[in-house]
Parts: structure tokens; sequence; C-alpha cells
């Protein structure tokens, strides 16, 4: 790879409300998206404080149980559909042009329009909580974030709910159909598919499942809409339906969503771990191929969510194999990481520390993700809090770790300031402990058969309890010292270098920092 | 410039197509989900034969199955559902006849859809009716009483290591299906 000359023509910067309403450029817009989901990480995290204010001890505390089930729903509903999910966009904005060499997004003004349908689908979800005058009677859904038919079918508030994932529909495809239209059009003359960065090539995978699957997730609401208020039946037995049809649907989604959430992050630790261990990433064309597979694969495994619903051995023997061979390329990642890692100059950094954190805890996840797996085991630990400490382990550590890493790597790029080592070493050890703390205890509870989406549990639940409840008060405010962190950091510090990481390697490091707001304005020869 | 804008067009228009199928493939897979369920037998799925057929089947004389009889109602409908017997024995491929008996406890008609399921699963398909309440929606008047017949074979070729049978009815209200005009039935 080459470094550029960068010319500065028209680099007025419009200023105002006007600058973040009307932008067309990829890194205002990444911007907001990554602001977006902060604050809905925010709001979702104080929806699981609630929930752990709850759990703290045995008996009735805090709220009532329709409010508890709120919050369940809600806190799933908003760490997806608002933190995760966006803030990947949000990465991917201000990446994939600066790393492929683009001037900007291939749809720039379609780009806007993503990002701002957001914030109404964000109000329309939570809208109904603050319905009824005080807070306690609010209205928002209850039904758990899968909103199973029928029990999501009796919520009256339905409408608000089928609109809400509708928008964050649209937006999603927009943003996907963008990306992959730039990753195709607009790389940098030289850079052939099999030379761009493992980010890019995540996010190429991650936005073909995202507009694969977002209908899909459309189709099941507009069923659950039309079933309420026109008179169809696709969910209702007594009209003709099948509940468990909604089951099938839904994690037809579902399950290859849960790959949306995690390919980035696969994306972002492959860019990170060669920068710090100082070797080329191990194995780059099976790392495209794994990632691949794993996609492809997403798309035929749903019904390992639903074992316990009533199939035929033949079905659950069929799901539980094609589920289990996911750990093969999965395993081929996590051992080209190692590899990478293997006898190179490994500094620690805070973007290495948050990746390694991610390698280790991911896989714990994925470990317990195969145990989940095996059919037989399910059935005693479907919906017990196992599966709540599994899909934490790969989506707290796993997705948001790999997030946080992300903006460590390239938030001096960003703002041309280096961050406070101090403020981020505090963030990461205070997240990583809290973490553990709060979910590794739910292991056990799960074996021990404490069922998920509950506001109440028996006494000998208690004490892993308090832990989880602990570790969850210690990780929520933690991240305040991440907001502050970056906040300072936006402000001012030490200067940072073009290429800020001593082994950075990719185009994004040959601008200067902070990324100018027009890039690449001439695009940079690969060779 | 003019060729980005005509590649990036045809992504758009790949990407969109693709986005529309998809919608359309989720709702595709509501008949293709019967049609799975109904070609193996799945979700309890039983097969509905006539009268004529079900009198030329083979009788399995040499055994005896069990057929449980279980009756639900949903707590939306205000009846009263029950099964007038608990079990049957019976060869497999004899024709049989059982009942249920349903009674409307509110004051208003109230139309309701039973919905059955045979357990274990995999004696679904050999679980044949020529008649049966659960075809048609039923309409009870108000504190009216009535039987419920369903006549049923199990064909001689159910498994050997399958000795008992349950078949479930749930019944669910209905009103809201029954479109004007139409009298709910029997």
């Amino acid at each position: 790879m080459t470094a550029t000359t960068h010319e500065e023509h028209h680099d007025e910067i419009p200023t105002g409300i006007k600058r973040w309403l009307f932008t067309t450029n990829h890194k205002d817009i990444g911007t907001m998206y990554l602001w977006f989901s902060f604050i809905m990480l925010l709001i979702g995290g104080l929806f699981a404080l609630v929930i752990r204010a709850e759990l703290f001890q045995p008996g009735m505390q805090v709220v009532d149980p329709n409010f508890f089930n709120m919050m369940t729903t809600l806190h799933g509903l908003v760490m997806v559909f608002g933190a995760i999910m966006p803030a990947f966009v949000g990465l991917a904005n201000w990446q994939i042009p600066l790393m492929v060499g683009a001037p900007d997004m291939a749809l720039p003004r379609m780009n806007n329009w993503s990002f701002w349908i957001l914030p109404f689908a964000g109000f329309m979800l939570l809208a109904p909580m603050f319905v009824g005058g005080n807070f306690a009677s609010g209205q928002g859904p209850a039904f758990g974030w899968t909103f199973y038919e029928p029990l999501s079918g009796q919520y009256d508030k339905l409408v608000f709910f089928v609109f809400a994932v509708h928008l964050l529909g649209f937006s999603s495809i927009m943003g996907s159909i963008n990306i992959i239209a730039t990753i195709l059009n607009m790389r940098a003359p030289g850079m052939t598919l099999m030379k761009m960065p493992m980010f890019v090539w995540t996010w190429l995978i991650t936005a073909f499942l995202l507009i694969a699957v977002m209908p899909v997730l459309a189709g099941v609401v507009t069923m659950m809409l039309t079933d309420k208020y026109f008179g169809t039946s696709f969910f209702d037995a007594a009209g003709g339906g099948d509940p468990v049809l909604f089951q099938h649907v839904f994690w037809f989604f579902g399950h290859p969503e849960v790959y949306i959430m995690i390919l980035p992050a696969f994306g972002v630790v492959s860019e990170i771990i060669p920068t710090f261990a100082r070797k080329k990433l191990f194995g780059y064309a099976s790392m495209v191929y794994a990632t691949a597979s794993i996609a492809f694969l997403s798309f035929i495994v749903w019904a390992h969510h639903m074992f316990t619903v009533g199939m035929p051995v033949a079905g659950e023997l069929y799901f539980m194999y094609a589920t289990v061979l996911i750990a093969v390329p999965t395993g081929v990642k996590v051992f080209n990481w190692i590899s990478t890692m293997y006898r190179g100059s490994m500094t620690y950094e805070i973007p290495m520390l948050w990746a390694l954190c991610f390698v280790i805890l991911f896989t714990i996840g994925g470990f317990s993700g195969l145990m989940l797996g095996v059919a037989p085991a399910d059935f005693q630990y479907h919906d017990t809090y196992f599966v709540v400490a599994h899909f934490h382990y790969v989506l707290v550590s796993g997705s948001l770790f790999g997030l946080f890493a992300g903006v460590y790597y390239w938030l001096p790029k960003w703002t041309g300031n280096m961050y406070s080592n101090g403020l981020a070493q505090l963030h990461f050890w205070l997240s990583t402990i809290a973490m553990n703390l709060t979910f590794f205890p739910m292991h056990f509870t799960g074996l021990a058969g404490m069922p998920r989406r509950y506001a109440d549990y028996p006494l000998q639940f208690t004490e892993f309890n308090v832990m989880s409840s602990v570790g969850a008060f210690m990780f929520g405010f933690s991240q305040l010292i991440f907001l502050w962190l970056v906040i300072k950091t936006i402000k001012g510090g030490e200067k940072a270098t073009d290429r800020v990481w001593e082994g950075s390697h990719g185009l994004e490091w040959t601008i200067p920092s902070p990324a100018p707001y027009h890039s690449f304005t001439t695009a940079p020869e690969v060779k | 410039m003019k060729d980005l804008t005509s590649a990036n067009r045809r992504v758009v228009f790949k990407t969109v197509a693709v986005t529309l199928m998809m919608f359309g493939f989720g709702f595709a897979l509501v008949p293709l989900y019967s049609l799975v369920c109904q070609a193996f037998g799945l979700n309890g799925q039983t097969q509905r034969i006539t009268e004529t057929t079900l009198l030329q089947m083979p009788v399995d004389k040499t055994r005896k199955i069990t057929v449980r009889m279980d009756a639900n109602t949903n707590t939306r409908l205000p009846w009263q559902f029950q099964a007038n017997q608990r079990e049957v024995s019976i060869h497999p491929g004899e024709m049989t006849r059982v009942s249920y008996s349903a009674r409307n406890l509110s004051g208003s008609d109230v139309t309701g859809q039973a919905i059955y399921s045979v357990t274990p699963n995999e004696a679904a398909m050999y679980f044949k009716k020529t008649d049966c309440f659960c075809f048609k929606r039923q309409l009870l008047k108000s504190g009216e009483e009535k039987e419920m017949p369903v006549v049923f074979v199990v064909d001689k070729d159910l498994p050997a290591d399958i000795t008992n049978i349950v078949l479930s009815y749930t019944f669910m209200r209905a009103d809201k299906y029954v479109s004007k005009g139409e009298t709910a039935t029997n």
C-alpha cells in the first residue's frame, strides 16, 4: 500500500444544526451513528440495572412484575437494534471509505436518511412506556425481545412496536445497500477483493446477511400487524394459524441476526491483532472463507433456538449437527488470531487489551453455545440463565468489546488526539472484571435451573444473583468513564501521529490525524 | 464518474431485488411450513379421509392400542369442554367413534374452533379422521350444550412400539373469524 498526497480543496465545514441534519459526509454520519448507539447503550443499560436491582434479593422489592417484563423486553430490543447494530454501522461509515480509499460512501444522501430514521424508530419503540401518565403503569412491550406469539399479539400498543421494527429495518437495509455499493464500486485502484482489509470483508458479508434477513423480520411483524388489526390468522390457532410458525419465521431472521452483530467485531479484531503483534494476519484467505461459511451456515440452523417446541427427532438431529458445524469456521478464526500472535512482537496497548479479551471471552461464549447446540442437553438449559450467560458472553464481551476495541483503535485518527491511557486502563479493567462478575455466575444459576425472564427466584440462587447485580452496577457505571474519556479526547490531548500505532497498516493511516473532512478526493494507488 | 453512477445503480437495483425477494420469502414460509408439516405428519397434523376409504381399510386384530382423550379450553372461551370417555382400547384399522361435549357457560352466543394434536408425533400420520367437530367452527348459544363426535381410524401400519396415543383438543374463541352472513355450523 502506498501513501497518497492529500488535496484539500473545498474544506469549508457547514456549521450549526444544519451540518448534522443535512450532512452527507460519511464521517459526520458515522459520528452520529456512534453517539446515537452510545445513548441507546446507556438507556438499555439503565433498563438492565432495573432488572439487576430487582434481582438483587429474592422477593419483590423495586418494580412490579409487568414493569420487570417490560425492562427485560426493552433492554434486549434497545441493545440489539439501538446499540450494537447502529454502532457497527457507525464504524462502517467512518472506516470503510477510509480503508478502501474512497472519498465517501457510494450513496451519501441515502446514508443521511438511513441514520435519521433511527431516532424516530427508537422513539416509537420507547414511547408506549410513557403512556398512562406515570412511569410505573407504562405500557411498553413486555413480551420478551423475541416477541413470541400468541403473547405479543395480546399487546395493546402492538402497532408502535411493529412500526418501530419496520423503521429499524428500513434503516439497516439502506445502510447495508450503501455499504455493499461502496465496497463493490468505490475501492481504490489496485485494491482487489482479496486485498481488502478484514474489517471491510466482514462488513460486506454482514451487509448481505442484513438485506437477506431484515425483510423477513419486516414480514413477520407485518403478519402480527394484520393478525391483530386486519383479521388474518397467521399465528392465531383459532383461525387456522400456528404460533410455532411464528418461531420458525422469527428465528429464520434471528439466527443470522446474531452473526450480523458479531462478524464486524471479528473484522475489528482482525485489524487490531496484526497491528500489535507486528505480524501480518495469519491465514487471510481462510479468514475470508470462514466468515462466508459462518454466514451461509447461519441460514440453516435457526431451529436450534426451539429444540423444546416439539420437533421430530430427525429435525432435532439435523439442526444439532448443522449448529455444531459452525464451530469449525469459528474455530478457524480463533486459531488464526492465536497464530497471528504466535512469536509476534506483542505490545499491550488499549485496543489490543480489548481484542485479547474479546478472543478469550468470546470463545467462552462460543463453548457455552456448543453446549446449547446439543439438542438433548438443551432440554435442560433451555430458557434458563445459562442461555442468558451464553449470549451475554458473545454479545457483551464479543460484540460490545469488539466495538470498544475499534473505538480505542481508531479514536486518535478520528479526533487527532491520543486518549488518556490511565482512564482507558481504568475503563478496560473495570469493565472486564465487572462483566465477568455479572455473567459468569449466571452459568451456575442457569445449570441449577433458574429460569430467565422472572422477577423473582427461590432463595438458593441468592448469592449468585447478588454477585451478578454488583457486577452489573459496576459495569454500568464504568461506561461513564468511557463517556468522559471520549469527550476529553475530542476536546484535546496529546497530538496523534498519522500512523497512530507503530505497527499499523492500511490506507486509513496514510491520511493526516485527525482525518480531514474530505479525504481521498484523489484515489490512492494500492500495489 | 458516469461509470460509477451506473455501477451504483446496478448494485442498488440488485440489492433492492434481493430485499423484496426475501420479504416475499418470509411470507412464502407460511404455506411452505404447512406443506412440510402435512407431508411429514409433523406438528401433530392428522390425515383426513372419507368414510368409504375408512371402511375398506384392513384391521389388525393381533394387537390393541389405547387412545386417550384430552380436552382443553382456552381461557378466553367461556365454555366447559370435556371428553365423554377417558380412553378407548381399539385394534389398528378399526373404525372408532368417540365423543366430547361442550357447554356454553356465558350469557351470549359464542363461536369456538377446536385445534387438535396427536401425541406422539410419529403417530400423527397414521391417525385418520372421517368426521370431527374440529373440521368446522362450532356455535353454542348461551347456555347450550352439545355433543361433539369424532370418527377416526388408526392405520394398521402404525409402528409396533407405539401402544398409546393421546388425542388432544383445545377449544379457542373464534368469533372474530365468523364473516357476516355465515352461520357457524352444525
